[in-house]
């Protein structure tokens, strides 16, 4: 901190300097920080629309039998569900509002390489996200495919598939235009000095990510195109009548979908690393392995895509072949996994609420990476397919993982993103709710998902009451504690931010609360180490 | 950053290249004539990537890029043909 040049009076980028003002200035910028904002009202607003369809889908399965909805609308509430989880929330998500953020400040720049396709890729996630609500009230009803779409059952619908695939078509394109900035930005923008390995780690698994968001992105493209000619023009892709094959549908789809599950999680590890050096108040473990994991991470992840069709009719070597890659890809996620731990070891541990929910990502990341694992072995993926323990994977991992990871983001850096504290105590009764909330909600769809509960259906046997029961009251606490964190971080009482709240090492901490517009206004020194505390 | 040393592709060059795609062309046009049963899209498939490998050879200036993004390039045609192996391994035995 000493000798730092970069705590000058500029005003904060809050402040409109510009001829805009208001909220032209906010549509127009091409301020990486805001553009960030942008990103996280977004999020946000999706996110309280999504999570609502998922209360109604708990309530509904309260009790055997139909209570307040029937099973088309259920079926379109799920797709809706996931359509606006995934695509809208997950897949950008901590990248464009983290990466956007902090990332270019992290590596000493002013902005990212293209400042204006940045805004404009905002725009073109505004507009996906209009015309997957546009496919909701428009044509034959809403789509009730699922968020996958699967073919040949989407090529048949008579529901309005068209315009939500358009709409995951528009999202996808956005995606692909932030990889191509970030990757830039990282290679050309870093500040004099700062060579790869002298990166904080979210940077690095900024740059992974962005690398998948550039390569497997595109072929999601092809493949919902091929379904929109498979409905317009009855090619015969898909549908086996015209001589199609439905498998190549889940081929397609999942070799996007699953590296998509690293453009989700990859940031949050990121993040995770970088709030548990700073709360620990110790220098990170293994940083070169946890770099490298990161990109270890982003190329086997191309190729285990299989595993999602271990009952889809594929040929057997594939499956031997997908399932032993899959179980090869645990491997980098397992080693950071041990070097947070390792990290945490002895270090000056302070409970604040960014590293409560680093603690609950490493705990609840750890039971879904485990469950995986069950899936990826083929004996008992048999069993638990298309079950309810599939739901509760992936919502440990999506939900717990990402999901946490994100809150513990927002509450990490909120001092620097609006220049003032949260109440800390109340931010930390709302984790409670959360954490309490979410087992409660997702634990027992293990249970009843082997037990043989299947997913995505609308009724189910009376001996699965209980745990139905069970996860519908640990969602109203989970949606609790969201209403306490959302009005906790909403109350504009809190104290002043320092520059350095936490005592954090990383660029963004030696940068007034909140941040001038223009970044630095001299290049930072790049230490040889970014998390220097011993 | 570095100095930019400025690279000028002759017309000649360009000459051939587009004579050479035409050529090319031809070939994917009289493949099918051919009667190459399954081999008729391999056959395809290498023509068409050789197209592209001269256009970004030559037209997209790769030939005289930076080391790093010559890596670049052949490591997404790593993954892609990886990707491609991988789907096959279910068609070709299924
Ligand atoms: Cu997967």
């Amino acid at each position: 901190m000493t000798g730092n040049t970069n705590l000058h009076e500029e005003p904060s980028y809050l402040i409109d300097t510009g001829k805009r003002k208001g909220i032209m200035a906010w549509l127009t910028t091409t301020d990486h920080k805001r553009i960030g904002l942008l990103y996280l009202w977004s999020i946000m607003v999706f996110f309280i629309v999504g999570g609502i369809l998922g209360e109604t889908m708990r309530t509904e399965l309260f009790k055997p039998g139909q209570q307040f909805y029937g099973p088309q609308t259920y079926n379109a509430i799920f797709t809706l569900h996931g359509l606006i989880m995934i695509f809208l929330i997950v897949i950008p998500g901590l990248s464009v509002v983290f990466g956007n953020f902090v990332m270019p400040i992290m590596i000493g720049a002013n902005d990212v390489a293209f400042p204006r396709l940045n805004l404009f890729a905002w725009y073109l996630y505004i507009l996906g996200a209009a015309v997957v609500v546009i496919s909701q009230f428009t044509g034959n009803g809403p789509p009730d495919t699922g968020w996958t779409f699967y073919a040949p059952y989407s090529t048949q619908t008579h529901t309005n598939v068209i315009a939500a695939v358009s709409g995951a078509f528009i999202l996808g394109f956005s995606s692909i235009l932030t990889g191509i900035n970030f990757i830039v930005t990282i290679h050309r923008l870093r500040t004099p000095g700062m060579g790869f390995f002298k990166m904080p780690l979210l940077p690095w698994a900024i740059y992974a990510t962005a690398w998948i968001q550039v390569l497997a992105t595109p072929v999601i493209g092809i493949t919902l195109l091929m379904i929109i000619a498979e409905r317009m023009f009855h090619i015969g892709f898909f549908d086996p009548a015209l001589g199609g094959d439905p498998v190549l549908y889940q081929h397609l789809f999942w070799i996007y979908s699953h590296p998509a599950v690293y453009i989700m999680i990859l940031p949050a590890m990121g993040v995770i690393t970088e709030i548990i050096p700073t709360f620990c108040q110790k220098q990170i473990y293994g940083y070169k392995a946890i770099a490298i994991s990161s990109l270890a991470i982003a190329g086997v992840g191309y190729f285990v895509w299989g595993h999602h069709m271990f009952t889809s009719g594929m040929s057997k070597e594939a499956i031997w072949t997908f399932s032993l890659l899959t179980f090869l890809v645990a491997v980098p996620s397992a080693i950071k996994v041990f070097n947070w731990v390792a990290t945490m070891y002895k270090g000056s541990i302070d409970l604040k609420p960014p590293l409560l929910y680093a603690i609950a990502f490493i705990f609840l990341f750890s039971i879904g990476g485990l469950t995986g694992l069950i899936q990826g072995a083929l004996a008992t993926d048999i069993q638990v397919h298309d079950t309810s323990f599939v739901v509760a994977h992936f919502h440990y991992i999506i939900f717990g993982g990402v999901g946490f990871a994100f809150l513990g983001a927002i509450h990490y850096w909120y001092p620097k993103m609006f220049g003032r504290m949260y109440n800390i105590r109340v931010a930390n009764v709302a984790w409670g709710f959360l954490f309490i909330g979410f087992n409660l909600l997702y634990f027992p769809q293990f249970i009843i998902g082997i037990e043989g509960m299947p997913r995505r259906y609308f009724d189910y046997l009376p001996q699965f009451t209980w745990a139905q029961q069970i996860s519908t009251i640990g969602g109203y606490i989970l949606g609790i504690g969201f209403i306490i964190l959302i009005v906790n971080l909403f109350r504009k009482n809190g104290a002043k931010a320092t520059s350095n709240p936490w005592g954090g090492k990383t660029f963004e901490w030696q940068l007034p609360s909140p941040p001038p517009m223009e970044n630095f206004a001299t290049p930072p020194a790049v230490p040889d180490n970014p998390y220097d505390y011993d | 950053m570095t100095t930019e040393v400025k690279h000028i592709t002759e017309y000649p060059v360009y000459a051939k290249v587009l004579i050479g795609l035409l050529v090319l062309t031809t070939f994917t046009i009289l493949v099918p004539w051919l009667d190459l049963t399954a081999f008729t899209a391999l056959i395809a498939l290498v023509l068409a990537s050789t197209k592209a490998g001269i256009v970004m050879t030559y037209f997209m200036h790769l030939k005289v890029e930076y080391i790093l993004l010559k890596i670049l390039v052949i490591m997404v045609l790593a993954i892609y043909v990886s990707v491609i192996i991988l789907t096959f391994s279910d068609y070709i035995f299924r």
